[in-house]
């Protein structure tokens, strides 16, 4: 028999598509329904957010941070403040120190949440997953609105520590926020870990293995679910992780499955950090005496910060102004896509969406 | 069995207009009249039935959802949010009804008509009383494999008449998923014509002595995944895929288009759980004093319920692993229940090759314990369960330098 | 904690491997000439010596008398991080669209960032597989990072 003559169909996936998770564009070349090239087109986002830093104080460039990955705000307030501080040599308070780390894990959770929630959105999962997930993440919304009066664009921290002390009816919330959490955890696997679809879909699709994502410079759960056991709060302990015990979870092989299991494993990780937090946060002043108007010594300084979507990194250079005089930002989900095409390639419609779903990237970090 | 009066079948009311129009001296003329009448009547009736239940269907179908997904769905039309549906149409008619230029018109246009159609003529063989509106048609159950088929050329008419990427995409998978799960269907259908010995559906009720789920699960199973894809539910939500085609087949619809092609969407469930209800839940059998009416209407709630539990809780297959769903799984399942069930008939039958009620016991208890066996069988080779995740071992290109705790 | 590398220990390591690759250093950093970029990149991932297999970032910063490319690089195996910097310009101010080597056949990981860098800050990276603009649209004037960019 003659073969049928067919051509390949190129498809423009976004930038208006329900499962791009932003305006993030895939040009896809598929030969029926399989993939034979895809090219990432981006920019869409793109607000010159190195730019705009240049020209403001150190202080006002905290809420640039907030728009750059906005589902995790405090882990970019985080890395932003401890640049700086290196940057401006400014010790920070402990009871600062441990308000940040409860906030960043907090943030950690609920970024794992959406990423979680929308991977099974993905697979076809009709909002249900999606819904539960944000029931959790809504809870510790309302934590960080007790914390600084925003949900979203949080601001919370500044160059010495935070700006003001949690008051006192968030710590009884966040105690019984702590216990529950496990609890949803453990609903949110019942419904999804052991499900034949799932696990069927997800199984041995989109592999990375360790070579590969050191290679292209994947960090964060995708890094680990390809093996490597590299966690920059365990590698570079900042603030007080090195005085909490926590297991840094692994993936076996670094398909679609391990990266939504590792999600799932660290946040049961960070539930456990903020117990140990609780038990050992003391009172204290909140924030160092820093003025207003922060004039670092000329000077570099590169600092970075395990945040949910990787390592999140500040690369700043002061001439002793008040403005930095060049605000870099490594930014992990920017980063993450390098591997993209070759994850994606001769694999199916289908499992573009989930492959590209469980590298979980934000589109306000990427154009930045 | 008692039934709540008023129902119509086409017959009695042709010689209802009959007698009428001869009384009223058309006299040659009165045959045709009263057919037209009568069919115009019945139409009207069927769909207006259809669409009312349909509207019920969407508010019942996204309140359920709400119910899933801990929020509480539409409430603030009318009582409970029972007008949201008109609300809906209302607003799908007011919007404006738009062809991409380079579609092709007429097959873009018949398409939203070509998916409706079938889905409301399998309704009129349903027997929702003593019999259905078509009375009782001999041939029921082979009209609506029939009929049923018609479904994939629509699909594919409005995939391809759209001139768009996704739109053809979906239209392509819908087009392999329908013709391919029909198999199945009809072997599920087999074994229930098997146990009736009759082609049409007043009969095959009858014959329900002891529902016929009872008596052969894996008939039931079959036939039930082959219905849930030939609707495209989730897990076979391949046509739609909403999150990977955008919305597959009917991305360029719009206005009052779009509106037929959701009603038929949205008919799909209400006409499937009829027909379940109908070969493998005992039709409109039930115990008096509740009439036999609402004993249909009350199984179709039932596989109504069930096809939303799948659509909340479980996520998309794969194109490819539909397919082999389809031709690895079901069609083996298939084959293998019409062969039991034709072995325990020639078994069990009586003189007049029909199965007494002990026997049908017999053959249920058999059966289920096959059923069983097969599945658990089958889930262990093909499951994804047995795939043990591998215990992690970290990697050696990287050494945190710290020791573990 | 990650050890760092100190830009003097670096030096003398590449002096030895590749004489004449550095520049200029310190007790922080180390400067190498952008002509031997790659080189030196090669021998920085080289398991056998330095182990640098992961690319953490690579930043650009325009000190107006010149161009200034920043590699962070980092050993996973044996937790220590190290900074490349390399100066580079191509016309006597500083200005111009400097060329430098591209790492891309080094660490991947630098494709991206390599194509940002163009973009934002229009240093030209020889060798990289498709280097395109990428935040901003083809077509657009300038390289917004730079500090003469006029917006």
């Amino acid at each position: 028999m003659t073969g049928i003559r067919t051509e390949p169909i190129t498809i423009n996936l976004g930038p208006q598509h329900p499962s791009t998770h932003g305006v993030f564009r895939l040009r896809v070349t598929f030969d029926g329904e399989e993939i034979i090239d895809a090219e990432p087109v981006f920019g869409y986002l793109h607000r010159g957010t190195e730019k705009l830093a240049e020209t403001r104080n150190y202080v006002q460039i905290v809420t640039l941070t907030d728009r750059m990955d906005y589902l995790a705000s405090m882990s970019n307030n985080l890395a932003y403040v401890r640049t700086v501080e290196k940057l401006a040599n400014i010790e920070v308070p402990e009871r600062a120190q441990y308000i940040r780390v409860i906030s960043a894990e907090l943030q950690r959770i609920a970024s794992h949440l959406m990423a979680t929630g929308f991977l099974l959105n993905d697979l076809g999962a009709l909002a249900t997953p999606l819904v539960y997930c944000f029931r959790e993440r809504e809870r510790i919304l309302d934590l960080f609105e007790m914390l600084c009066g925003a949900r979203i664009t949080l601001s919370y921290m500044r160059p010495g520590g935070v700006f003001q002390d949690a008051p006192e009816d968030f710590w009884p919330s966040l105690e019984s926020l702590v216990g529950d959490l496990p609890h949803y955890l453990d609903e949110l696997e019942s419904l999804i870990t052991s499900n034949e679809i799932v696990l069927a879909r997800t199984k041995n699709v989109g592999l990375l293995t360790d070579e590969q994502a050191i290679d292209n410079s994947i960090s964060g759960p995708n890094l680990r679910a390809s093996g490597v056991k590299w966690d920059l709060r365990k590698a570079d302990p900042y603030e007080i992780y090195d005085r909490v015990k926590f297991d840094v979870p692994i993936g076996a092989i670094g398909d679609t499955f391990d990266r939504y299991l590792v999600r799932i494993l660290e946040m049961r990780e960070s539930v456990k950090i903020i117990e140990q937090c609780l038990e050992q946060i003391a009172p204290g002043p909140i924030r160092a005496n820093t003025p207003f108007f922060i004039r670092p010594p000329a000077g570099e300084a590169y600092s970075a910060v395990e945040g949910p979507k990787g390592e999140l990194g500040f690369y700043m250079v002061s001439d002793g102004g008040v403005a930095p005089y060049r605000c870099k930002v490594r930014a992990p989900s920017f980063i993450n896509i390098t591997p993209l095409r070759d994850m994606l390639k001769g694999w199916k419609m289908g499992d573009l969406i989930i492959i590209f779903g469980s590298i979980d990237i934000v589109l306000g970090e990427v154009d930045r | 069995m008692n039934y709540l009066p008023g129902f119509i079948d086409f017959y009695t009311l042709y010689d209802f207009c009959l007698t009428l129009f001869q009384n009223f001296g058309f006299g040659d003329n009165a045959e045709w009249l009263s057919y037209l009448t009568a069919g115009v009547i019945i139409s009207f009736i069927v769909i207006n039935l259809m669409i009312l239940s349909t509207a019920f269907y969407t508010w019942f179908e996204r309140r359920v959802l709400g119910r899933f997904q801990v929020r509480r769905g539409p409430n603030r039309n009318g009582p409970f949010g029972i007008f949201q549906p008109f609300a809906d149409v209302v607003k799908l008619i007011m919007k404006e009804d738009t062809i991409p230029t380079e579609a092709d018109r007429p097959v873009f246009t018949l398409a939203p008509i070509a998916l409706v159609a079938p889905t409301l003529l399998i309704m009129t063989v349903i027997p929702m009383g003593e019999s259905s509106f078509l009375g009782s048609l001999n041939i029921g159950i082979l009209f609506i494999v029939g009929v049923t088929s018609v479904n994939s050329i629509a699909i594919f008419m409005a995939g391809w008449g759209s001139r768009n990427k996704y739109a053809i995409l979906g239209s392509m998978r819908g087009a392999a998923m329908l013709i391919s799960y029909e198999i199945p269907m009809a072997l599920g259908i087999t074994s229930v014509l098997l146990m009736s010995g009759s082609l049409a559906m007043t009969s095959i009720v009858s014959s329900q002595d002891i529902w016929f789920i009872v008596v052969m699960p894996l008939g039931f199973f079959v036939f039930m995944a082959a219905a849930t894809a030939e609707i495209s539910r989730t897990p076979f939500d391949q046509i739609e895929a909403e999150s990977e085609l955008g919305s597959g087949y009917n991305t360029e619809f719009s206005g009052i288009k779009f509106a037929i092609l959701f009603l038929a969407e949205f008919m799909a469930p209400i006409v499937t759980a009829a027909v379940v209800a109908t070969l493998f839940l005992g039709g409109t059998k039930g115990f008096d004093p509740i009439p036999g009416q609402i004993w249909f209407v009350l199984k179709m709630f039932v596989v109504i319920f069930v096809l939303l539990w799948f659509r909340a809780t479980w996520p998309r297959l794969r194109v490819d692993q539909i397919m082999g769903f389809a031709w690895k799984g079901l069609f083996g399942l298939g084959i293998l229940n019409i062969f039991i069930v034709a072995i325990e008939i020639m078994i069990f039958r009586t003189e007049e090759g029909t199965v007494g009620t002990s026997n049908m016991l017999i053959m249920s208890a058999i059966n289920w314990v096959i059923a069983v066996v097969t599945l658990l069988t089958l889930m262990r080779i093909y499951g994804q369960k047995k795939l043990e995740r591998p215990i992690p071992v970290p990697s050696p290109l990287a050494n945190m330098g710290v020791e573990a705790d | 904690m990650t050890k760092i590398i100190s830009g003097s220990e670096l030096a003398s390591s590449l002096e030895k491997s590749l004489p004449g690759s550095v520049t200029d250093s310190n007790e922080v950093d180390v400067w190498v000439s952008p002509d031997s970029l790659f080189e030196v990149c090669e021998a920085l991932k080289n398991p056998k010596g330095l182990d640098f297999s992961y690319l953490t970032s690579i930043s650009a910063v325009d000190y107006i008398d010149s161009f200034e490319l920043v590699y962070h690089v980092l050993s996973m195996r044996n937790n220590y991080s190290g900074v490349i910097k390399c100066r580079c310009s191509s016309d006597g101010n500083g200005r111009g669209e400097p060329t430098v080597p591209s790492v891309t056949g080094i660490w991947k990981g630098a494709d991206l960032q390599e194509r940002e860098i163009w973009d934002l800050m229009g240093i030209k990276f020889d060798g990289h597989p498709n280097l395109k603009r990428i935040l901003l649209w083809e077509g657009f004037d300038g390289h917004p990072l730079r500090k003469d960019y006029l917006g």
